[in-house]
């Protein structure tokens, strides 16, 4: 290969040599990101001895141990005259000092060397069944079935109800338009401890505490965070697209239908993960009107199985990676929607 | 002449304006039964006394008065603007160079959007935990890591003066979702406006500075909005993090460096039981981001441009 073609543009229009950086600096940042993850993993699959060890190793390992005269004793790699021999430790001694022997003859005279220039023998020792463990103690079956039903139902309710009032927001002109919209924004604006009491007594009155309906219905009138950014994206559509619809006959619905809906179809993907991610990590509102554990959703009882068990910070973690892993493959899932990109060919 | 054409605009007027309205009709329905009640009882709390046992007695002005002499209310409050003043555009600049990296046609792109996503799918109890132990002066795994470059990392959450610093850090993490919006963004310029560009002349530079920056002005703007809003509430990772810190003072310790104003809110709502100062607490956060926010929309006839504005009458 020549050495001009690094720097010449390929078919894709950029040259070879900035593509080389752009990856480097994504692998670089995902290095970053990457690194609690991998601790969450990590603790998950250590037991409570491992979790105390100093500084945390990244790779659960445990020390192998011989069989001294009946107890379990930490094997070490030992340098002695020169040689490498792999010796179990017996006893501490003052000065960082310690007995060692030889675990093929445990009575032949130990040797009495300091502990911290001796190589502590580790192996990678992996817990799975701090998984099951946690899941059992979280009532996991049910409390999915309770999170996939607020989660769904409720973003079928979002999709449909926030996409007519985004629409309605865009594309018209009205009288107080304007002063609606910013309403509809100010209902994000005030803390949500101050409305919690009132809200409570309100569901209270309707008989629907400790009821999943108080996390479902109010999704199918809409909400300010997915209407917001719908508009945004329903307004870098060009009206022309409308015009020639209306021309055409279409009605404002079938507009919105056949042209907007189409065109933003990323913007749809966004708001439906955001939903997703938003309806199956929210704990606050779940936790206020779900009083029984059975209706509890996966956020709550996770908190308060961290309330409970602070010390099993294994199973918290074991818990957590269950409770990532689906958003994870519902976005890798989503991007062939968001790489299709949006195509303009109506206009030319 | 003019009289039927001017009544024949007038009704397409209206129509426009009932469609408007017949359209946006959901949201006013749901805000009508479920979310005007409690804003109001909530006004109503914040010019009362009320300790959520006892009915509200009528306290006049007298919870923003008390409220205006508060030193806690000033500190929290300047506790809550420098996080803003920082982690704002911090953040709001910082996703969006990686989402226009993420959006660059190298390969394998999908994974490195997966991963650069995994930040936003844990919920904020799960991030605050998290990060508690990777900050962790003993146990965890960053001081350690600085150690062996040769920095002495300082104590994070029990230090007064790097808790919030490590607060923003945890922050610029979890920007994942900023990332998505701004990508969706990106995807939807439309090529042929890069090639027209590229014909005229234009360099990379040219080309994002005056095609890629003004056709995803509408996201920058949603991000930014959300983003005030959002971070003037900022309470969930603190709470976990300071109520859970032993050698820290508690909630909105150490040293109060991290008492936020919804902090300190919460604290009169629900451990001194003062509801209805915490109301009028809320109440004055209201009208602050309000206030910015309508400042943000009016400067964004200045910056944002929209394909398909509907110009006003």
């Amino acid at each position: 290969m020549k050495i001009e073609k690094l720097f010449t543009a390929n078919r894709e229009g950029q040259p070879f040599i900035l593509k080389g950086i752009v990856n480097l600096i994504l692998a670089a940042g995902a290095g970053i990101i990457m690194i609690p993850f991998l601790y969450l993993i990590s603790t998950s699959l250590k037991d409570r001895d491992q979790m105390r060890q100093i500084p945390p190793p990244l790779i659960p390992i445990a020390a192998v141990t011989a069989n001294i005269n009946g107890t379990e004793e930490p094997l070490y790699e030992v340098t002695f005259d020169g040689q490498t021999r792999q010796m179990a430790l017996v006893k501490n001694r003052p000065g960082g000092k310690g007995l060692f022997v030889d675990p093929a003859a445990p009575e032949s005279e130990p040797l009495e060397l300091v502990i911290a220039e001796q190589k502590e023998l580790t192996r990678v020792e992996l817990h799975f069944e701090n998984y099951p463990e946690a899941l059992r103690q979280m009532k996991f079956g049910r409390v999915l079935v309770n999170t996939l039903l607020v989660t769904f139902i409720g973003m079928v309710g979002m999709l449909f109800s926030s996409s007519l009032v985004a629409y309605g927001f865009s594309r018209f002109r009205a009288p107080w338009l304007n002063v609606l919209f910013i309403l509809l924004l100010s209902t994000i604006m005030l803390p949500s401890q101050v409305r919690l009491l009132p809200t409570y007594v309100f569901f209270n009155k309707l008989g629907w505490v400790d009821t999943l309906l108080p996390l479902i219905v109010p999704q199918f009138f809409a909400n300010a965070y997915d209407v917001f950014l719908l508009r945004q994206f329903f307004m870098t559509i060009p009206l022309e697209l409308d015009d020639a619809a209306k021309i055409d006959g279409a009605s404002p619905m079938q507009t919105l239908l056949y042209i907007i809906l189409p065109q933003a179809r990323p913007a749809l993907a966004s708001v439906a993960i955001f939903h997703f991610l938003y309806a199956w990590n929210d704990f606050y509102e779940p936790l206020i009107y779900l009083h029984n554990p059975e209706n509890w959703t996966l956020a709550v009882g996770l908190q308060t199985f961290n309330a409970l068990y602070a010390v099993n910070t294994n199973y918290i973690m074991a818990a957590s990676v269950v409770m990532v892993v689906p958003p994870i493959i519902l976005y890798f899932l989503a991007q062939k929607i968001f790489t299709q990109g949006v195509v303009f060919t109506g206009i030319k | 002449m003019a009289k039927p054409h001017d009544r024949k605009n007038i009704s397409l007027a209206r129509r426009e304006s009932l469609w408007a309205y017949a359209f946006i009709s959901p949201w006013i329905l749901g805000f009508i039964i479920f979310t005007v009640g409690p804003m109001l009882a909530s006004l109503f709390f914040s010019f009362t006394d009320y300790n959520i046992v006892d009915p509200p007695r009528w306290n006049g002005i007298n919870n923003y008065v008390n409220l205006f002499q508060d030193d806690l209310f000033w500190h929290s409050l300047g506790v809550t603007f420098k996080f803003a003043v920082v982690a704002l555009p911090l953040g709001l600049v910082f996703s969006y160079l990686i989402a226009v990296l993420l959006n660059q046609k190298v390969r394998g792109v999908n994974v490195w959007r997966t991963i650069y996503f995994l930040p936003s799918v844990i919920a904020g109890v799960a991030v605050a935990l998290l990060w508690v132990r990777i900050f962790d002066p003993r146990y965890g795994i960053l001081n350690p890591l600085l150690e062996k470059i040769g920095i002495e990392g300082p104590g994070w959450f029990s230090d007064p003066q790097w808790a919030v610093p490590a607060l923003v850090i945890m922050s610029l993490w979890g920007v994942g979702g900023n990332i998505i919006i701004y990508l969706a963004g990106l995807q939807g310029v439309p090529t042929d406006l890069y090639d027209a560009a590229k014909v005229d002349g234009a360099n990379a530079w040219q080309r994002f500075w005056h095609v890629t920056l003004p056709m995803t002005s509408p996201v920058i703007f949603y991000n930014l909005v959300l983003g005030l809003i959002a971070t003037f509430q900022y309470f969930t990772e603190v709470y976990v993090i300071s109520s859970g810190n032993s050698n820290g003072g508690g909630l909105g310790g150490p040293a109060r460096s991290t008492l936020f104003y919804n902090i300190y809110l919460y604290q009169n709502a629900f451990k001194y039981f003062h509801m209805g100062y915490a109301s009028s607490m809320a109440w004055v956060l209201f009208i602050i981001v309000l206030c910015l926010t309508l400042l943000v929309f009016r400067s964004s006839a200045a910056w944002v441009y929209y394909e398909g504005e509907v110009k006003g009458r």
